[in-house]
Order: structure tokens, then C-alpha cells, then sequence
């Protein structure tokens, strides 16, 4: 596991560059879970006691949103697209052939930390459905053959 | 040196445009060839993605859509010439697919560098600003006024009208907001300007700062849109060094400051007051109206709250003027609406056209019917929220008065089409869960709602009490439609009651009467 002492230099970096900005938390929760891969729970309190928030407010935010994690992901990130376009062009298909290749379900991480699992309503690729990205890399007509190929391409890369 | 286009936009770099490029760089190399690859925008006919496009002495020469595998071939056949190829297009301007659209706000989607600003002012970019910066504010919001654009986002709210209350709204401090919060299936409008051409948006936003009085613009820009945001802040970045953002705007005296701010993945904050709550760093809730935005918006200032594609759409208006933009449409929905024909169907892409055209020449003139071969069941107009419609209803006009006549909308103007293989009870259901899902949780027809028009859907599926479930769910759309705070909870019963009438035996029900 990470220790927060580790990471809290950062968060209080990002804390300090976006003191001056109006409506800076969302700003600052995306800087750490760019920097981090998450939010670590223990950055709550820095977060709220900097910007004169309650940890409950911070804690809601965070959890409202649905790109926001609090737990590390895996080394790649995947997001199948549930949404209508890509349904009429087959992604449920996908996302039972996904779940069951990798032998996780949404909001997981492979044993081998290799990949996490995520949910996207729609990913503005739907001229060419069904779409996935694989960290921040949009695929279109995705086929349950091309997935495969695609996991073996990212499997144990950077 | 001969200069090639291969787009930077998303779709054709989910299609492998980069790998293309990659293998035409390398290719070019060791033939010792000169050649320069431009990153365009995309033409937005998708199915011909990755397209390449070679510049030679008798125009653009178009060839799609090309694999990397291709690139030795076209190069062996002349290429750069122009030649013959299994994969030739010729000019794509002269497919009727493109030929026929009356691109004004995406004139120059596909033809331009996108981050550019030479190219962008060499093809008439910066002319509405210029206009605008001669006029008085109130000239600039009747030119608005007078194009009769109406917001694109999907709501069809008077543009005009909206920007003249901000105008007359007294405050120390006002803004522009651009929702760049393009959640619905079928859509990417939004993200093609953002990425094809950038400096329409900023150019947009700053003559909307310039009528109200605003000197700080916000794009509140959708976090599954890396590419937009990318594209967005280089251009930012070239305006402001050359002089068309900050202070003293081309020597006017004028102030207005951009940024870019990306959201986190919430449906609702598309939804104009929950985008203004996550922008001021808080939960999207969505918040009571009255007082409007336009009064009482961002920071509690005045806020002219517009969709991407409004805001692109300003330019052109004020460049040659409300009149010539009016001129276009039909009825009461003025100018042209950038279509996105989506899901399973032939030709996908992007169809900017005058309003009027019937939903039918759309989808089997130009779309091509579907792409599986199989006949069309059911197309869903402006997102989830969105009625589904029949083959029935397919002489419908692209209008909005015509499709809120039968209960449809047509919202921001994506088509999502389904073959004779969709279960409309299943679609019916993902409806609401989908609300489940996204909705924001402060008023109980949509938090509450949607989880029961779950249970309802998959009760009456199960063949349990049929009839009565039935009449409960109709009961409950009731409740959602006129109880709910915003369109989330208010127009989900849209897409699940066009599917009850339209395709009862999906349901277990007796058929629909003729």
C-alpha cells in the first residue's frame, strides 16, 4: 500500500499552486488523481482544512463525480461505453466478454494490478461504436477479438 | 514540399489515424520524399476515417479509408500526385454527402489546421470579432437576436434573449459559461468543433463577453474528451499571444480571459445550474430556477450559460450578419443544425444542415440505412433523454415545433439507430437506469423515481400483474415529467413511453392499434 506521508508533499504542492483560483476544488482533486493514479482518503483532511471546507464536503464531492477513485488503479485503466449507440452495435456483448476475460466486474482491478475495469456513458465516439479507451486512448468498433488484441498490446507495457 | 491532412480528431484516432501517420512519416522518409502532414479536423464522414488528404495542383485529392498497411501502395501509385487508387475519393467536397450540407458553423471542420490561427485567419476566422468590436453591445445582441439561433444544447431556449437579460443584468463582475458537457449517446458535435476548430468557440465566446459586459469565460469541458481539451488550450494559448484574449483585446480596450476547466464524469452537469454548481467546486446539484442564471449564475453574477455549438455558431452571425443565418430553416428553428448520425447505421458522421429536412432523406439518403443491413426499428433523436421513433414517424422535419408535436425532441441533434434486433423493453429499462445512475439526488421524482421504473419495467417484462404495472408505470412517467426539478427526471419518461406506445410486444403487451 502507498503511505500518505509519501504523497502528502504533493497534494499539499497542488493545495498551494491553486490557492488564488475561484471554485478550485475540482481542479485540485483532478491535479492529485493525475499525479497519484487517486485521491488517497488521508488527503481529505489537508484538502478541507486548506480550503476551509468540511472533510464532509470534500468527501461528497468526491464521491459524486464519477471519474474521481479513491483506491489505486491498476496499471491501465479500461472504460467500456454503456451507453444507447453503443449498445445498437453490440457492447453488451463486449462487456460480458471483457468482464469475463479479465475475470473482474466494474469498479475492480485485476489480481495482477494489470488493468481496472470502469463504466463510461458515452465517450462522443459513437459514429464508430462500440468504443472502449484503455487509459487515455479512445478505440472505436470495438470487437471482442480487437479487446483481446488490445489487452495483449497494453499487458505488462507502461 | 507537398502537404498531406490526416485528422487529429478522436473517432479517427480511435480508427488508428496516429498509426497511419506513423507509417506514412517513416515511408516518406526513406523514399526522400518532401512532405508536411497536417493534423485537420475531421471532414466527418466517418466511415471513410482514417482519411488522407493530399494537396496538388487540381485541389485536395481524398483517400479513405487508408490502413497502414495501405501506405506503400499509395505512395507505389503516386500519391503525392494525386493518382488512382482502389482507395481514390477524389475531391470530398464534391460527395454528395458533404456537397449537401449547408456547413456555416463547420465551415472550416476538416479544411484548417485547427490550432492554426494563420489558417484560421485565412479562411474568415476573427471577422465576427472584428464587427463586434465596432458595435455597440446592444447591435451585437440584436444581430443574435435576429439570426433566431436558439440554443443547441438541446432546450431551443432564444439565444438572443438570453444574452439581452445578461446585457441589462447591472453587476461588477459577469461571465460566460460554455457547457462543453456533451454526455449524450449519439452526440460529438460539440467535440468535433473543439477539436477541428477551436478558435470559432473562443471567437464566440469573446464577442458573447463583449455584449454583456463578461471578462472571464469558462469551458466547462467533459473529462472523456482529452483531445478537445488538448486542441482547446493550445489555441487559448496562441489567441492570447497574439492579442485576441486577454486585456485589450486588438487594441480595444476590451478584456476578456479564458480557461479551460475539465468535469468529472457526471451526466447532470450538463444540465446548465449543476454545471455551475461543479464549476464553483461543489456537488453537481442542481439548483432551483428561479432566480435564472442569466441573473444569478456563476458566483452568483450574472452568466450567459451556452452550449458549444451555440456559442460556435456566433461568428459566422455576426460576420455576415443575423439576417444571412435566419435565412436558413425552417418555421421557427432558424439557420442549420449539426446532425450526428450514430449507432448502427452505414454512413455515421456529421451532417450540418438547414432545418427542414425530413428524418428519413437523413438516415437512408445520406445515412444509408443501417449499418448491420438489417431494416431500422427505432432511432433515438436528442440523446437518452430523447423519444425513440418509428419508421412511422419518419416523414417528421427536422424542426423542433414538428418533433414536439409528437412528443420527440430533437435536443442537440445526435440519431442513434437500432436494427430489428433491439428489445425497446430493454431500452426502455436502461432509461431508467441510466436516471438511477446519473441522477443528482435533490428532488425525489428523479432520485426515487427511476429506481421504482426499474423494478416497474423488469415487473411487467416478467409478465407479473401486467396490466396494472402498466398503468402504474404510465402513473409514475406522470410524476417524473411534472414533478422533477430538470430535464434528467423530467424527460426520461421520453424515451420510456415512446417505446411502451410505440413497441408494446417488447413488453409482453397486446400490439399497438395502427
Amino acid at each position: 500500500m502507498h503511505d500518505y506521508q509519501d504523497q502528502k508533499p504533493t497534494v499539499l504542492a497542488i493545495l498551494d499552486t491553486h490557492l488564488s483560483m475561484p471554485g478550485n476544488l475540482l481542479p485540485i482533486l483532478h491535479a492529485i488523481q493525475d499525479d497519484l493514479g487517486y485521491i488517497p482518503t488521508a488527503a481529505v483532511e489537508d484538502i478541507a482544512s486548506t480550503l476551509h471546507l468540511s472533510k464532509a464536503e470534500v468527501h461528497g464531492v468526491i464521491t459524486f463525480y464519477h471519474y474521481f477513485r479513491e483506491t489505486p488503479p491498476g496499471q491501465h485503466t479500461i472504460h467500456i461505453c454503456r451507453a444507447e449507440s453503443c449498445q445498437s452495435m453490440g457492447s453488451k456483448a463486449l462487456e460480458n466478454h471483457a468482464k469475463h476475460t479479465l475475470g473482474i466486474d466494474y469498479h475492480e482491478t485485476t489480481s495482477d494490478g494489470q488493468f481496472s475495469l470502469e463504466a463510461v456513458y458515452c465517450l462522443g465516439n459513437c459514429a464508430c461504436s462500440p468504443s472502449i479507451t484503455i487509459d487515455n486512448e479512445v478505440y472505436g468498433r470495438v470487437s471482442p477479438e480487437k479487446f483481446d488484441q488490445l489487452l495483449a498490446t497494453h499487458q505488462g507495457a507502461e | 514540399m507537398t502537404r498531406l491532412f490526416i485528422s487529429r480528431d478522436s473517432t479517427a484516432i480511435s480508427l488508428g489515424a496516429e498509426q497511419v501517420v506513423n507509417v506514412v512519416t517513416q515511408q516518406a522518409a526513406s523514399r526522400g520524399l518532401d512532405i508536411e502532414i497536417v493534423r485537420n479536423g475531421s471532414r466527418g464522414l466517418f466511415w471513410l476515417e482514417p482519411l488522407l488528404e493530399v494537396e496538388t495542383s487540381a485541389g485536395r485529392v481524398a483517400y479513405g479509408p487508408v490502413q497502414p498497411q495501405d501506405v506503400a501502395t499509395l505512395l507505389d501509385n503516386g500519391l503525392l500526385q494525386g493518382k488512382e487508387h482502389a482507395l481514390y475519393l477524389g475531391n470530398i467536397e464534391e460527395l454528395a454527402y458533404f456537397k449537401n450540407q449547408n456547413r456555416l458553423t463547420f465551415a472550416r471542420v476538416g479544411l484548417t489546421d485547427p490550432v492554426s490561427l494563420n489558417d484560421y485567419l485565412a479562411h474568415d476566422g476573427y471577422r465576427g470579432l472584428k464587427n463586434a468590436l465596432a458595435m455597440q453591445p446592444a447591435e451585437i445582441v440584436k444581430h443574435v437576436s435576429d439570426s433566431g439561433l436558439r440554443g443547441r444544447g438541446g432546450a431551443a431556449f432564444p439565444t438572443g434573449i438570453k444574452w439581452n437579460t445578461v446585457m441589462n443584468a447591472p453587476a461588477d463582475q459577469k461571465y460566460i459559461v460554455c457547457n462543453a458537457d456533451e454526455g449524450d449517446s449519439g452526440t460529438f458535435s460539440d467535440r468535433m468543433i473543439m477539436e477541428g476548430d477551436p478558435f470559432v468557440l473562443i471567437e464566440g465566446m469573446t464577442i458573447a463577453g463583449l455584449a454583456v459586459g463578461a471578462t472571464q469565460g469558462y469551458i466547462y469541458l467533459r473529462v472523456e474528451y482529452p483531445h478537445a481539451g488538448i486542441a482547446l488550450n493550445q489555441a487559448i494559448e496562441a489567441a492570447k499571444q497574439h492579442g485576441y484574449l486577454g486585456e485589450n483585446i486588438q487594441n480595444s480596450g476590451k478584456t476578456f480571459n479564458l480557461e479551460v476547466r475539465r468535469g468529472a464524469g457526471a451526466y447532470i452537469c450538463g444540465e446548465e445550474t449543476s454545471l455551475l454548481e461543479s464549476l464553483e467546486g461543489k456537488r453537481g446539484l442542481v439548483r432551483f430556477k428561479p432566480p435564472l442564471p442569466a441573473i444569478v449564475g456563476l458566483f452568483g453574477k450574472p452568466t450567459i450559460v451556452n452550449n458549444v455549438i451555440s456559442l460556435a455558431s456566433v461568428p459566422i452571425i455576426l460576420d455576415k450578419g443575423g439576417n444571412y443565418y435566419r435565412d436558413y430553416g425552417m418555421g421557427r428553428s432558424r439557420g442549420t443544425l449539426p446532425l450526428q448520425l450514430a449507432g448502427n447505421i452505414k454512413h455515421p458522421g456529421l451532417f450540418e444542415v438547414a432545418f427542414g429536412m425530413t428524418l428519413r432523406e437523413l438516415l437512408y439518403e445520406y445515412g444509408g440505412g443501417t449499418a448491420s443491413g438489417r431494416p431500422i426499428r427505432a432511432v433515438q433523436v436528442g440523446g437518452p433523454l430523447g423519444a425513440y421513433m418509428h419508421p412511422g414517424q419518419f416523414d417528421t422535419p427536422l424542426d423542433y415545433e414538428a418533433f414536439a408535436a409528437i412528443s420527440s425532441v430533437l435536443g442537440h441533434g445526435g440519431l442513434v439507430v437500432h436494427d430489428d434486433t433491439v428489445d425497446m423493453a430493454e431500452m426502455a429499462r436502461y432509461a431508467m437506469e441510466f436516471c438511477v445512475e446519473e441522477s443528482c439526488g435533490k428532488c425525489t421524482p428523479c432520485r426515487i423515481g427511476s429506481t421504482r421504473g426499474v423494478e416497474v419495467i423488469d415487473k411487467i417484462v416478467a409478465g407479473i400483474e401486467k396490466d396494472k404495472n402498466t398503468v402504474l408505470l404510465r402513473d409514475l412517467c406522470d410524476t417524473m415529467t411534472f414533478g422533477s426539478l430538470c430535464a434528467m427526471g423530467g424527460m426520461t419518461p421520453f424515451p420510456v413511453l415512446s417505446a411502451l406506445n410505440h413497441y408494446p410486444e417488447d413488453f409482453g403487451l397486446s400490439p399497438a392499434k395502427p
